[in-house]
């Protein structure tokens, strides 16, 4: 653990799963929680928006990281904002053209991806210190951590909700559809659920540890 | 759709379409500021200010770059925008009144990465809404939000007087009450005359 905290350009395994797994954007420090919630109402719409996010992510961070050692202290922020603007402008249009019923689906919540905190985090945090290759896998992490936390809640909701995953049928014509789950209080349950359960995996494992140091 | 009546966008923003119970804007500060009720009121007042600003500032913005055919440049300049008037409320703050300025302290100029702030611009661009319209959008959003942030620090308070699990505790109580407290608001669907 601690040795992240030091000033080292090496690129290990970590560099990638520090997103992924130990600080998943999504379950861990519940960042970007707007476009978390409002799109996970079925997969397909969480996984995409979870790509598009992670693309930004990766490309900012990459010319963030080109650029560190040119940008002023005073004016980063201002800069960091104007670059991934840019490049969700770039999405949007990409999005718009490659598929409408999509775009129609994720609306606004694409442009609103210019004031997640992941990315303006990640920027801040990382890609600013760091040389580029590291700082694109960094973010790659991140975002794959980022679409892993999206989709999990955009799956149960449509499970739970719909009773489909991915627009399939999985229970047949039996199953009651748990419709507030598809509708806004269920993404805060929802999510409130996962939560739950990163935390009681979190306890069992810290108690783990002590009944070890302990015998 | 922008022949609403400003009563009806404003019902609407304040109570059915809550910005942050049943659209998810500004969940950060909903989650980050509610732990008080003293600052949880300011702060809205604040953000809803800014939001008058941005929600002014991007109905001209637009016009203008609609002149121009400049569309693509929206959502830069309605981000710069923000910043700016985020930092120019700031500078007044500090200005006329140091005491709100000092209580606010750091949430002020995060106000600028809150999205409900470029919801307004954004929403209101693509629902055509004309000036007076953008305002009572904007006015609307800003009290709702001032609502649901007032209504949360409170029930965050009285929570803190009970007992609970040590493993609910933190932000996963803080989610499940808010999924509580958007599905009450759910109960005023249909009010306003809007779905």
């Amino acid at each position: 653990m601690s040795l992240i905290k030091q000033e080292d350009d090496a690129i290990t395994f970590d560099t990638f799963m520090e997103g992924v797994w130990r600080q998943n954007p999504v379950f861990v420090m519940v960042l970007g929680m707007c476009p978390t919630l409002a799109v996970t109402v079925s997969a397909v719409n969480a996984l995409s928006m979870g790509i598009a996010t992670a693309f930004v992510l990766v490309s900012s961070c990459f010319l963030i990281s080109l650029i560190r050692n040119l940008v002023p202290k005073e004016v980063r922020i201002a800069t960091y904002i104007v670059i991934i603007a840019t490049f969700v402008t770039l999405v949007d249009y990409l999005i718009q053209a490659g598929s409408l019923k999509l775009y129609e689906a994720l609306g606004a919540f694409i442009q609103l991806i210019v004031v997640n905190c992941i990315i303006l985090g990640r920027a801040e945090a990382h890609a600013s210190k760091n040389p580029p290759l590291k700082a694109v896998i960094n973010a790659l992490g991140m975002g794959v951590g980022f679409t892993i936390g999206l989709f999990a809640l955009g799956g149960t909701r449509e499970i739970l909700g719909a009773g489909k995953l991915f627009g399939i049928s999985l229970f047949g014509e039996h199953f009651q559809p748990w419709v507030v789950m598809v509708l806004p209080p269920g993404g805060f349950f929802v999510l409130g659920g996962w939560l739950l359960l990163f935390s009681l995996l979190r306890s069992k494992s810290e108690n783990k540890e002590e009944h070890r140091h302990g015998a | 759709m922008a022949h609403e009546t400003l009563s009806q966008i404003f019902i609407s923003t304040l109570l059915t379409n809550n910005f942050v119970l049943a659209m998810f804007l500004g969940l950060c500060p909903f989650l980050g500021v509610s732990g008080r009720l003293d600052t949880a009121f300011p702060m809205g007042v604040a953000t809803t200010f800014v939001m008058l600003v941005a929600s002014l500032c991007a109905y001209g913005l637009n016009l203008l770059l609609g002149y121009f055919n400049l569309e693509f440049l929206r959502l830069i300049s309605y981000i710069v925008v923000i910043a700016s008037s985020v930092q120019l409320v700031e500078m007044i703050m500090k200005k006329y009144s140091p005491a709100l300025f000092r209580a606010l302290g750091i949430y002020l100029p995060l106000i600028t990465t809150n999205c409900a702030v470029l919801g307004v611009a954004l929403f209101q661009t693509s629902r055509e809404y004309d000036l007076a319209q953008s305002l009572t959008f904007s006015l609307g959003g800003g009290a709702g939000f001032t609502l649901a942030l007032v209504l949360m620090a409170s029930l965050r308070e009285r929570l803190q007087l009970s007992n609970v699990p040590t493993l609910v505790q933190g932000t996963a109580l803080s989610l499940i009450l808010a999924g509580l407290l958007s599905l009450t608001f759910m109960g005023f669907a249909g009010l306003g005359g809007l779905e």
